[in-house]
């Protein structure tokens, strides 16, 4: 399995604890949502980097509390057509301002990417099936969007077409598209 | 009409390209059949009986001549020379080739026409009023909100992985002919106290194994909370839905297990908890739409015309026509036509790629270039002169379309069935053809009067024949079609679910159990009380006594 940033393959340098796995002196740790509420002192004095693996039945409102100490939520898809986590990242996003990294793992597939990205996914675990090429033009082959206020803040953006139109005259909104879709 | 600006085509080009290459990948072996599946539902792509089928989506059922014009063309190169309209104001055809769909949707593409999420467990094409627009009753057309609600709903990032599929249908008239109550979600317009015009939210209505009546979520929404409240209500049932068992993975579930009052409340939590919405882009976004459909330059006419009424003098066929099948419009002088694609014999819904010509040309000639999709699988021409409807009607008449049937017995609604549906148990046109040659008589039709009889072909409901006044379900009982037959379904502003009458009857005996159904009400109905206002009064026992007493 390899981590998909920004259109690049990236090392993965977290480490997963069990429940009951000691807590390294430091480095970048991902624990289980009952580790993090039970331990959360602890999780917060760590040297290194904290991530939560949350499931997709639980209410992201129960992570509240712990945000502080996140640098990464890992949101999971038991299948591609299980698309619970999509809601799960549009609220940590909009609904409580996460700024840290949102992670996809589980059955995560090119043609799913953009709407990840959308919904606020910025980080992938995928596996060795499909070639960098492959995720960049899954990423980038559509490039409109009409939905306001689903666009990622980093790294490849689609066109948000109703804020487009609004702000742009026809011949405008035509050069502009071509930019879009050259870039 | 709404037309696509640089930024629709490019969506719909992009997409289409993007299926072009899933389809490449799918035939070279890069997608496995179960990756591909989701992929080509989401684009209207089914896997049938005998053939792949494609689902054209007729966005809130309103079509142009040209782009009636290209749906003939398509039927005639790549199907039959025919194409099915659905109960969801969409087109079908049964008999396309995998290796030939993306030159369709390529077509399709050219005259601002697509099939994105006409299937797959994804938002579907928005249904509304066939006489949005025109309606005498209407307090506005609910046509732009569903051409905002179409490309929001156009590859929602959040809400593409739904548990199950998700109808959304809208009415703008206080009549209610687009079944709302029998959605996923239903938008019915009201006025509030201060008379401002907003949007009665319901959910959880549907048909298919489990039938129910929606409940109101919210009974008036200003129209510029409509997105988020929608977003919010999407959301509870993205995250709550049942995902365990797909016959119970409806929206219409999870209300009922919750209960609507803790629906109600979690849907306003996380409506509040969204904040405050920006929705100044939506609602600039909703005017640009609103001007795409303002009504033609109607002419000054007098509601009366003369040669309408002189026409009528003269022929009985064309009067009886236009008092079934002619609607009453908003305009002085302008009436709504009503194309019944029920002929005897006939398949229901089915029309042939000379009848779509045939009506894209009088849709050119004498209503402002447009035509309606109908929910009960007939079309419209919305804006005819009184004075041009002779000339409509005779251009009908000579191609076998001036049948004046609407809302009668002969109307019939009939999902495709067994004859082509992989999921269909039974088969549902022979039924339909059986019933319009018993009943072929146009005047026994109008002594009956008002009745709605729809046929679904299995359990999945197409057919709406839940909400039939007469409904017939077809099944399958050891190898053999058994047809049950529900009585006092109606999908109006009174919706209700039809109740099984008892046992089913063998495909051929049905007919005459519908004869039966009939005879009875006609021999029990008051004074000008209909079919459905018998059957309320009285309930099903002299129905009972006629079908099964002497068995």
């Amino acid at each position: 399995m390899r981590l998909l940033k920004n259109g690049e393959f990236a090392s993965d340098d977290w480490t997963v604890l069990s429940e009951d796995d000691v807590l390294p002196l430091n480095g970048d740790v991902i624990v289980c949502f009952d580790r993090l509420m039970r331990d959360y002192a602890q999780l917060k004095a760590h040297d290194g980097r904290i991530a939560v693996s949350f499931p997709n039945d639980c209410a992201v409102e129960d992570l509240d509390d712990y945000l502080d100490i996140l640098d990464k939520v890992v949101l999971t898809f038991p299948v591609f057509t299980d698309g619970r986590a999509y809601s799960q990242a549009r609220q940590l996003r909009q609904q409580f301002a996460f700024e840290g990294e949102i992670q996809a793992s589980g059955n995560v597939l090119p043609d799913q990417l953009a709407f990840m990205r959308q919904c606020g996914f910025d980080v992938f675990l995928v596996n060795g099936r499909f070639d960098a090429e492959q995720w960049q033009k899954a990423a980038t082959s559509m490039t409109l969007t009409y939905q306001n206020g689903y666009l990622p803040e980093r790294g490849f953006a689609p066109a948000d077409v109703w804020k487009r139109r609004e702000v742009k005259s026809n011949d405008q909104l035509r050069s502009d598209f071509e930019e879009v879709w050259t870039a | 009409m709404y037309r696509y600006d640089e930024f629709d085509h490019r969506f719909v080009r992009e997409r289409t390209t993007q299926f072009r290459d899933q389809v490449t990948r799918r035939l070279s072996g890069e997608l496995t059949e179960d990756e591909f599946k989701p992929l080509r539902l989401m684009n209207g792509v089914y896997l049938q009986l005998h053939a792949y089928m494609l689902r054209v989506a007729v966005p809130y059922g309103t079509l142009s001549a040209p782009q009636m014009r290209q749906l003939a063309m398509i039927a005639e190169r790549y199907d039959r020379g025919y194409g099915h309209f659905t109960t969801r104001q969409n087109i079908q055809y049964n008999w396309p080739a995998l290796k030939d769909l993306p030159d369709v949707l390529d077509h399709l593409a050219e005259v601002e026409m697509h099939a994105i999420q006409t299937s797959g467990n994804c938002i579907r094409n928005v249904t509304t009023d066939q006489w949005a627009g025109v309606a005498a009753d209407e307090i506005a057309d609910p046509r732009p909100i569903c051409e905002l609600l179409r490309q929001w709903s156009s590859l929602h990032p959040e809400f593409s992985f739904l548990p199950r599929k998700f109808k959304i249908a809208v009415t703008g008239a206080p009549q209610d002919r687009a079944a709302v109550a029998v959605h996923d979600i239903g938008l019915h317009m009201h006025r509030n106290a201060d008379g401002e015009a907003g949007w009665e939210v319901l959910a959880g209505g549907g048909q298919g194994r489990t039938p129910m009546i929606a409940v109101t979520v919210r009974d008036w929404l200003p129209e510029r909370e409509l997105l988020p409240y929608l977003e919010a209500v999407m959301r509870v049932y993205n995250l709550h839905g049942r995902r365990d068992n797909k016959y119970k993975a409806r929206i219409k579930i999870l209300i009922h297990e919750l209960g609507a009052e803790e629906f109600r409340r979690q849907v306003e939590e996380e409506f509040a908890r969204a904040g405050t919405p920006e929705v100044e882009v939506e609602q600039r976004e909703l005017a640009r739409i609103a001007a795409y459909f303002a009504p033609p330059a109607y002419e000054d006419l007098q509601d009366v015309s003369t040669e309408f009424e002189l026409a009528k003098n003269g022929n009985r066929d064309f009067a009886n026509w236009a008092k079934i099948n002619v609607a009453e419009h908003k305009a002085p002088g302008y009436a709504i036509v009503n194309i019944s694609l029920k002929p005897v014999d006939g398949i229901p819904g089915d029309a042939t790629t000379e009848e779509m010509n045939l009506v894209a040309d009088l849709s050119e000639r004498y209503s402002a270039n447009e035509i309606r999709i109908t929910h009960r699988q007939n079309l419209v021409l919305p804006y005819v002169r009184k004075r041009d409807l002779f000339a409509v009607w005779s251009a009908l008449n000579d191609a076998g379309l001036a049948i004046a049937n609407l809302g009668h017995l002969g109307d019939i609604i009939a999902c495709p069935g067994m004859d082509y549906c992989a999921l269909a148990t039974a088969r549902s046109i022979p039924i339909a053809q059986d019933i319009s040659r018993k009943f072929a008589d146009l005047k026994r039709q109008y002594d009956v009067g008002p009745l709605t009889i729809n046929i679904s072909g299995c359990i999945n409901a197409c057919g709406h024949h839940h909400v039939a006044h007469i409904g017939i379900l077809g099944v399958d009982k050891k190898g053999k079609e058994f047809y049950q037959i529900t009585l006092g379904g109606a999908s109006d502003e009174n919706a209700s679910i039809g109740k099984i009458l008892g046992p089913g009857f063998s495909g051929e005996e049905v007919p005459d159990a519908i004869e039966k159904i009939i005879e009875t009400y006609i021999a029990i109905r008051g004074e000008s009380e209909t079919f459905l206002q018998t059957y309320r009064r009285v309930g099903a026992d002299p129905f009972k006594e006629a079908l099964y007493a002497t068995a």
